[in-house]
């Protein structure tokens, strides 16, 4: 069982090998990178080509460890209990699985996707470490043991925010999602949109990347941003003459609010006009 | 099998555990590189690099492990292949060169080989691929490597595979350059994480019990609110010198990071610390503030860090009267000193290059004094310096 990329995702070599890593040794893989470079996609598009179910876990900076193996309710248990409810009895009921306990249970071992583990305690990776290397927990409520019975592939993403312990990255497989080169971009854009014309490619690709280089921007556009406003462009069927024709009074690219959203951004832009409109008047 | 690689990965900082390394073999014995050098050059990169910052390290240890090939058996050092010297030779010398080579030894001859090759390698970089991989050291302890010329006469994939570690496109993510604007962010990240410590919040159990009671015996959940922060820095800032941009990129660090901290104090000194520091720079003759004074306004539990570059003269901190400014009575050391019984927590952050610091004598006399916590103004001096702090 291999990961070569599908139809809708352009993985490049280095990252088929990450996965194909993780996925052979049953070790959860670490994915890190800018934003917009398709870190989350890359756990949906993994269960896609491999034909497993997706669990995903998306991590708030509230969520904690024990959130994803189970909860246990005690205060509608409490609640129960004054209302003279039957259920009260079996401390079961009261027991909320988790997404690591469904994924453990899962009949076909699934993806488990945990997106932006960063955003979460700083102690939170920690205290997943022996249910992520063993891929088993004990429920003390009910006093019963959770054990996988396929191990699922682990994906987790980070956004850098906070450092991991080395305890936790020791036992994944890591892989750094570079920013695309313009031959990957284009068959990424190729991906997206089939039919799309290759002058108006080159033309938007041109600019992407000047954009992507002019110092002092507070967010550099990312493909995901790159790729709504190709869209954009389709959508108001802009010909790709606006784009090559493009005269030093305009250094803002047109639709411009796809790709800069910060407004310091779209100044720096203006700024920039207003100095080459300066140097052609002289 | 790669042990020498692993030991090289070490040497370079690279933080790598056994239990890393068997995973790599347990991955290569189970076919995931497939024998291929760029597969495999992925896979040990995906396996044994768990932060974007030591790529490029990584990168560079890769190429010089896998370029030099230092692990071939010792038989096969003095074995040197007849035709492959006289490839080399016609490839890298002229008639007449080769004809004065018939009289040189097999260490002459070596020695002239290995120079020009490290010539032509410079000059084409990144060009004719045959020079490339084999460039710097197929030339072992004693004589060349047969394995490492193998390595650069088969062109294609490894030529390719070299490549890519050899662009070392991960430079920029070494947390060792200095802090400018570029990683500011990344710098005020860390110093808000090392700022917030507790939960958001919990549930008060005694308060709980005690309401539920008093309730009749109806439930009334009682949560305590967030535990605040509580860390407080005085910040010591050395101005007045070359150093001064480096400040006032840690100040606004700091003032950035200002709502995270529950007390956040600015001093200026001048090269050392003496009996007086001052806290608005434009009036620094007209409001000076006594050591002493400060000593005794804040208590033991602040947190002190002092940020300069530390460079002077000895005498300026082993001596009274050695500043440069004024006649002090009583040396910059024993100031330090006295500050540092107050404040068991002091860090000093230097922006100089660490590299620099064993060359520069009065680094070295403050980093003793400081029972060796100086840390670069690096995001990774920083770091430490904050894990120092929170110990």
């Amino acid at each position: 069982m291999k990961f070569e990329g599908t139809d809708n995702y352009v993985a490049t070599e280095d990252l088929m090998v990450a996965v194909n890593a993780a996925i052979a040794l049953e070790r959860p893989l670490l994915i890190k990178g800018e934003p917009g470079t398709g870190k989350t996609v890359l756990a949906e598009e993994v269960a896609k080509a491999l034909g497993r179910p997706l669990i995903p876990w998306h991590i708030k900076s509230t969520t904690k460890a024990q959130q994803g193996l189970y909860e246990y309710d005690a205060v509608s248990r409490l609640r129960d209990s004054q209302l003279g409810d039957e259920k009260v009895h079996d401390i079961s009921n009261y027991i909320i699985k988790g997404n690591l306990w469904e994924a453990f249970t899962g009949d076909v071992a699934p993806i488990l996707l945990i997106d932006e583990i960063d955003k979460a305690d700083i102690e939170f990776p920690n205290d997943l470490l022996l249910e992520l290397d063993r891929m088993e927990f004990f429920v003390y409520e009910t006093q019963e043991h959770v054990v996988a019975k396929n191990r699922p592939l682990v994906i987790i993403t980070s956004n850098n925010e906070k450092e991991l312990p080395d305890a936790f990255l020791r036992r994944c497989f890591f892989h750094y999602i570079t920013f695309p080169d313009p031959d990957t971009m284009r068959q990424i854009i190729s991906v997206h949109f089939p039919d799309i014309q290759k002058s108006l490619v080159g033309e938007a690709l041109q600019i992407f990347y000047e954009v992507r280089d002019v110092p002092g921007l507070k967010k550099k556009p990312s493909t995901s941003e790159l790729l709504d406003w190709l869209k954009l462009l389709m959508a108001e069927d802009m010909p790709d003459e606006i784009l090559r024709e493009r005269d030093p009074n305009k250094v803002i690219p047109p639709l411009h609010g796809a790709l800069l959203k910060n407004e310091q951004d779209v100044h720096l832009f203006e700024r920039l006009a207003f100095l080459s409109r300066r140097d052609t008047t002289r | 099998m790669f042990i020498n690689f692993f030991y090289e990965l070490k040497e370079a900082k690279v933080p790598v555990s056994l239990r890393e390394y068997l995973t790599l073999l347990e991955a290569m014995e189970k076919g995931v590189a497939n024998y291929k050098i760029n597969d495999f050059y992925y896979l040990a990169r995906s396996a044994l690099v768990k932060d974007e910052k030591n790529l490029d390290k990584f990168d560079r240890v890769f190429g010089k492990c896998f370029e030099g090939i230092e692990f071939t058996s010792d038989e096969e050092e003095h074995d040197i292949p007849e035709d492959w010297l006289k490839q080399l030779q016609e490839k890298f010398f002229t008639e007449e060169e080769r004809a004065a080579m018939e009289e040189m030894d097999f260490d002459e001859l070596m020695e002239t080989l290995k120079k020009r090759l490290e010539e032509q390698d410079e000059r084409h970089e990144g060009g004719e691929k045959w020079i490339g991989t084999s460039g710097k050291s197929p030339f072992g302890a004693y004589g060349f490597n047969p394995a490492g010329v193998r390595i650069g006469q088969k062109e294609g994939r490894q030529g390719k595979a070299v490549k890519v570690w050899d662009k070392r496109e991960f430079k920029n993510l070494d947390d060792t350059i200095e802090l400018g604007t570029r990683n500011i962010k990344v710098a005020l990240r860390r110093l808000r994480r090392w700022a917030r410590d507790g939960n958001a919040e919990e549930l008060d159990l005694p308060d709980t019990i005690r309401s539920t009671a008093r309730n009749a015996g109806f439930l009334d959940l009682k949560m305590v609110p967030e535990r605040h922060n509580n860390v407080k820095v005085l910040l010591f800032l050395d101005v007045g010198g070359s150093m001064d941009p480096h400040i006032k990129v840690c100040e606004e660090l700091f003032s950035a990071a200002r709502s995270e901290f529950k007390n956040l104090e600015y001093f200026y000194f001048h090269n050392c610390l003496y009996e007086e520091v001052w806290q608005d720079n434009v009036r620094r003759r007209a409001d000076k503030l006594s050591t002493f004074q400060v000593m005794h306004t804040f208590p033991h539990d602040y947190k002190v860090i002092f940020v300069g570059d530390a460079t002077m003269s000895p005498y300026e901190i082993v001596h009274p009267g050695g500043s440069v400014e004024h006649w002090n009575e009583e040396s910059g050391e024993t100031w330090l000193q006295r500050m540092m019984n107050v404040y068991p927590k002091s860090v000093w952050l230097n922006p100089v290059p660490e590299g620099y610091w064993d060359s520069t004598p009065s680094i070295q006399v403050i980093k003793q004094l400081f029972g060796h916590r100086m840390f670069p103004m690096t995001l990774d001096g920083l770091d430490r310096a904050m894990k120092e702090l929170s110990r």
